[in-house]
């Protein structure tokens, strides 16, 4: 299916040459690690966020804090927002589709928009089915709690996963717990003998394929980002040294008191996250941070959806 | 041997490295550009790791070094950074000038056209080689002394001139070693 759709978009290629393999989506995926990807809503954020050395944008109408503020169904960005945002960047673009609407995706796809978040941030179309991602030339990202749901996303035709948090609240906590849970797991099933590994399928309602994998290498067969709750340089690379591979800051950067050195500072601490002195050369005299938010508190937890 | 560890697939190239009996070094600082005999830097987004070039205070030593003929093998965003010209890049993204190429920039497209394909090398032992391109760079321009080992229909995508190599594709995303060999061989 993923070869009709390739030849559908790829007429200009000779024989030989295939797009939207597994290799290549998972392979753009690999050329943004070590990297912040950042949440813009107009074409002057994402200059912005381009400036500040991000390795991708995230175009969507309105950071999860305003979502999280306004309530009411939040769906996929106006296409013209969204080519306004692609005209004026060279880095790429990734835009967000609700779970489980494929025609949303679709549109996403038609517009060259170069990564899908099936994302939890906006209100799911479906309550059973995720998107079919390997019917898409366009690689897709995807949120997960912990390692069984990382997996179903996989076998979806995920390229990413990306640890969900709960976006929007500034609040690193559960961002934190899913990283825990997810490199937990991979690195407790790698001591798994052939009959457990039946169990392990079992009980995280994954693939017995991919579960034996993951067993054999301690590690997901893409790579696993951060996402959810990232406010600070600190929190950046709290979430690279406990195995994150690159990080999402969604109202982190542009609901801060000034985005363009919060920007800079959080692409810093990412890249040097080991070495302390450097992440408190960047915090310093950074002014203040977006609000935070309890997650007690919350009406909604963006991250019980998916399934 | 270094890789340019400031953001990109640096793991997968020390991988490779390591596999072929390398000490890989993952570059960070100025101290690091210090302790190495050769670099690889790899695919990533150019305009990003051009940013932390300046912000690491890595840029102005690690352009000595080149300058030196420190050999380098430069993959994708690696192939933009060495080159001399830079084509449909930002206006203030700069780059070492290692190799007399023009690059120009996501020349074949967005994501979606990204492909993999086998590519005939010059002087490559073993058969084609299996090429990955992710929104990837094409030469533009060949300088005089620059050779092309392998090209396509947009043009070559990978060259050698003296001790630098840079290729437009991703060889430390397949299990083939070959060119990661050959870089080593000519260090």
């Amino acid at each position: 299916m993923a070869d009709e759709q390739a030849l559908q978009h790829d007429p200009g290629h000779h024989d030989g040459q295939a797009t939207g393999t597994a290799t290549v989506k998972r392979g753009l995926a690999e050329m943004l690690k070590g990297g912040v990807i950042m949440d813009v809503v107009d074409a002057a954020q994402a200059k912005v966020a381009e400036d500040c050395g991000a390795v991708a944008v995230m175009a969507l109408e309105r950071v999860p804090s305003d979502i999280r503020r306004d309530g009411g169904v939040a769906r996929m960005s106006d296409p013209a927002m969204i080519e306004g945002i692609k005209a004026v960047v060279t880095i790429p673009v990734m835009a967000k589709a609700r779970i489980g609407h494929f025609v949303e995706a679709q549109v996403l796809e038609a517009l060259g928009v170069d990564f899908i978040d099936e994302s939890e941030v906006l209100t799911p179309a479906d309550e059973t089915h995720h998107i079919d991602k390997q019917a898409f030339v366009t690689p897709f990202v995807c949120g997960a709690t912990n390692l069984g749901e990382a997996l179903r996303r996989i076998s979806e035709g995920a390229a990413l996963i990306r640890s969900k948090g709960e976006a929007g609240t500034g609040n690193i906590v559960e961002a934190v717990r899913h990283l825990r849970s997810i490199r937990g797991d991979l690195a407790r099933i790698t001591t798994a003998d052939g009959a457990e590994q039946f169990e392990w399928a079992k009980r995280l309602q994954a693939p017995l394929g991919l579960v034996q994998e993951v067993a054999r290498t301690g590690e997901l067969p893409v790579p696993l980002f951060c996402a959810g709750g990232i406010a600070t340089p600190a929190d950046a690379a709290l979430a690279m040294q406990l195995g994150a591979q690159s990080v999402f800051v969604g109202s982190g950067i542009f609901k801060s008191s000034d985005p363009e050195r919060y920007g800079r500072a959080i692409v810093e601490a990412t890249t040097h996250h080991r070495d302390p002195t450097i992440v408190a050369k960047v915090s310093r005299g950074l002014g203040a941070a977006m609000g935070g938010l309890e997650i007690k508190g919350l009406e909604t937890t963006f991250a019980d959806r998916g399934w | 041997m270094g890789v340019l560890a400031l953001q990109g697939a640096a793991a997968r190239h020390a991988d490779a490295l390591t596999a072929l009996g390398a000490e890989a070094v993952l570059v960070r600082t100025p101290e690091d550009i210090a302790s190495i005999d050769a670099l690889v830097v790899p695919g990533g987004e150019s305009t990003t790791i051009s940013h932390l070039l300046d912000t690491s205070g890595v840029r102005a030593p690690l352009a000595e070094r080149l300058e030196g003929g420190m050999p380098a093998f430069g993959t994708c965003a690696g192939m933009i950074l060495l080159a001399t010209d830079v084509l449909d890049g930002r206006d203030d993204q700069r780059s070492f000038g290692a190799i007399d190429i023009g690059v120009r920039r996501n020349a074949f497209g967005r994501q979606r056209d990204s492909f993999e394909a086998d590519l005939e090398v010059a002087g490559l032992e073993g058969g084609p080689l299996h090429a990955v391109f992710i929104r990837a760079p094409v030469v533009d321009r060949v300088g005089g002394d620059v050779e092309v080992l392998a090209e396509v229909e947009a043009g070559p995508v990978l060259c050698r001139s003296g001790a630098i190599m840079v290729c437009s594709f991703h060889p430390e995303l397949v299990n083939d070693r070959r060119l990661h060999a050959t870089f080593l061989e000519g260090v």
